[in-house]
């Protein structure tokens, strides 16, 4: 199917993803932890969609949720146009082979007992595809798009190294031709020098496939230098998403300003000012009425104030940002309706 | 910024530290003679990548290495004049936790979860001063406020897993200060922590060194945390020093090619974005076939590389290191300096 630029890859309208805390064995769960609450994105072809956040802010959730690896409490993920929030285990499968995922560990998402050549031919073998021979013809292919050598084929996992393994991950993934990939915090693991090395990876295959990406991670230099578009999550939602270089040039969310800020820059020479936040991320069961994060935000406000809700709001062309007392220096300047 | 390291006498002084370990598959060199030295009230960071003995070395120092396959063949350990590597277990016992405090990667593991807090901190005390348990008590909360925990009375009595991952940080750091030492070695402090609260533990780190006057071992893996927090740093490739001086010359005007390939690498919040990285190609050498030449070369991008790797020099000479400015030393061959 022929995609033109304006039409979105993914839609994601409205996603809730709640999970259920049971404070006894038999008894009903009275309360939620809202690890994803109310979150609308899309991402177009050939697009890479950055996600960041701190632990516990429900970025991976999302993500999973995306892959119907998690199920969506409320809300639709329309993929192309259909929606797939709601399709059993055998209706997702013509989906599966165009929506992947690469996890930070490989490690543990490929079979230990399997060789390479077993892992990367087992796509091909449940989507039905090609014969024997036809299928070696593709592996071996995929290990040269990868940058492995072909010696690879009868070792097992172990036997590589992170960033190798991380190599058959993304081989796996691409096996298919999938349009969209979900990876989820895939070079953390990895040491520097070898963490480029899988960034310029998958900005190859990108640009040979067309492959879209939602690129979560924590570091935000790495999102930086990959993401066309970053989106910020804090608490379940999201605080602030625009263009990456609009992003980081003008961040306009006092939590986006202070996780750029906290980043050591490997420059001696530059010192910079820090925003210092106020106590800790608060929990997503029972989280704090009203806006979320006003009560750690530098610009003080009253208890009355942090307990009206923030609006999620386009303040300029595909800039988006949660509007609130707290969290936006001027709040004012974008609330005048007509 | 002048170097302070040939200025005066050193706080502690490592010297040719070479220190082993016996496998199954024999003995395997982690730190191949590493020297440095770390001046009084400053702070030392050695950086480097997965396995390149940055911790064994950090271990070495404190002798907690594995027993009994991780042992100190060589060299020496020079604090304010005594040699830590021969000196009796029980002196060490006496240095450990009171002159030299450590901070490890996960607090979760460095504290104790059956233990309250107070307890803890009391414990850390009371190995190196004689105090009433009332005193201990009060000690243990001036240090809880000392690091900016909020309602020190409060957590004193509460568990680990009450406090959040950058609040038990804190408490580790507290331990780490709890008898004044003259020397703190900090292991990855900030590596399992998010990015703001990083930013809060190595300024807490800072803020204590600026009041307390001690010196800090910083080992990380990132060059960010190094240029924010170190005045000198050693680089390590493969158990070796690749090169090592005051920060800023090491950052500006770095000598050793792995060094600047590493810089070179790093995502920055300035990098155009969707531009190639530049990478260092390849991998490390594995622990058992390390080249007793300079263990960069086989990943070296220097145009008459191939030359060297086919030289007698690359398979029996280990390189020494020869100064290059103030303070600065970088390994002592060509084919893996830049030119």
């Amino acid at each position: 199917m022929p995609q033109s630029d304006c039409t979105p890859l993914l839609e994601v309208e409205n996603l809730k993803v709640h999970f259920p805390v049971k404070e006894g064995v038999f008894a009903r769960a009275k309360r939620f932890c809202k690890a994803v609450d109310d979150v609308s994105f899309s991402i177009k072809p050939g697009e890479t969609l950055g996600l960041v956040g701190e632990s516990g802010c429900g970025k991976s959730t999302l993500g999973k949720a995306i892959c119907r690896l998690l199920q969506p409490t409320a809300g639709s993920i329309r993929f192309e146009g259909e929606s797939i929030e709601s399709l059993s285990k055998s209706q997702m499968r013509p989906f599966r082979r165009d929506l992947q995922i690469i996890f930070q560990d490989p490690a543990e998402s490929l079979n230990a007992r399997h060789t390479v050549g077993q892992i990367l031919e087992e796509p091909f073998i449940i989507h039905k595809i090609g014969d024997a021979q036809e299928r070696i013809r593709r592996v071996r292919a995929l290990l040269d798009k990868v940058g492995l050598p072909q010696s690879s084929l009868e070792k097992y996992p172990f036997e590589f190294s992170g960033g190798q393994r991380q190599r058959i991950g993304i081989a796996r993934a691409i096996a298919l031709e999938p349009k969209l990939i979900v990876c989820d915090e895939p070079v953390s693991a990895l040491d520097v020098s070898v963490q480029s090395q899988i960034l310029n990876l998958l900005m190859d295959l990108q640009r040979d496939m067309g492959i879209s990406y939602l690129f979560i991670a924590h570091d935000l230099s790495v999102v930086r230098v990959i993401s066309d578009r970053v989106g910020v999550m804090y608490l379940g939602k999201f605080v602030e998403l625009a263009d990456g270089d609009e992003l980081f040039a003008n961040p306009m969310h006092e939590y986006t300003k202070a996780l750029i800020s906290a980043i050591p820059v490997p420059d001696p020479t530059v010192r910079k000012d820090r925003v210092v936040l106020r106590g800790d991320v608060p929990s997503p069961i029972d989280p704090p009425p009203g806006c979320a994060f006003a009560r750690r935000s530098p610009i003080e406000v009253s208890e009355d104030v942090a307990s009206q809700p923030g609006e999620y709001i386009e303040v300029s062309p595909g800039h988006w940002v949660e509007v609130h007392p707290a969290t936006v220096a001027n709040h004012e300047r974008f609330l005048v309706r007509s | 910024m002048a170097s302070n390291m040939d200025q005066g006498n050193p706080l502690l002084s490592v010297r040719d530290l070479v220190t082993a370990f016996d496998t199954d598959a024999g003995r395997v060199v982690a730190v191949d003679g590493v020297s440095f030295d770390v001046p009084a009230g400053k702070t030392l960071g050695i950086v480097g990548e997965s396995g390149c003995g940055k911790s064994v070395t950090a271990m070495s120092i404190m002798r907690l290495l594995p027993q009994p396959a991780g042992n100190i063949l060589s060299g020496q350990i020079l604090y304010k004049g005594e040699d830590l590597a021969t000196v009796s277990e029980e002196r060490l016992r006496k240095i450990r936790g009171g002159e030299i405090g450590m901070i490890f990667q996960e607090p979760m593991t460095a504290l104790n979860p059956v233990h309250r807090i107070g307890p803890q901190l009391m414990e850390a005390i009371s190995l190196h001063e004689k105090l009433s348990s009332k005193e201990l008590l009060q000690r243990a909360v001036d240090l809880l406020r000392l690091v900016g925990i909020p309602a020190p009375e409060v957590r004193v009595s509460e568990y680990p897993h009450q406090l959040s991952g950058g609040m038990r940080q804190r408490v580790v750091v507290a331990i780490a200060l709890a008898c004044n030492p003259s020397l703190v070695i900090a292991d990855e402090p900030t590596t399992a922590l998010d990015v703001t609260v990083q930013a809060q533990i190595l300024e807490l780190i800072k803020s204590m060194q600026d009041r307390l006057g001690m010196s800090v071992i910083m080992i990380t893996h990132d060059l960010g945390v190094i240029a924010e927090t170190c005045d000198e740093v050693v680089v390590m490739y493969a158990g070796r020093v690749a090169e090592k001086g005051p920060v800023r010359s090491i950052f500006e005007n770095p000598q050793h090619l792995y060094t600047k390939g590493l810089l070179n690498s790093i995502p920055r919040v300035d990098s155009p974005r969707k531009e190639k990285l530049n990478t260092i190609e390849g991998t490390v050498p594995g622990l058992a076939d390390m080249p007793v030449g300079a263990r960069f070369a086989p990943r070296s991008p220097h145009p008459q590389i191939e030359e060297y790797l086919k030289s007698e020099a690359f398979r029996s000479e280990k390189p020494g290191l020869v100064q290059v400015g103030e303070g600065h030393w970088v390994e002592d061959c060509p084919y893996v300096r830049v030119s």
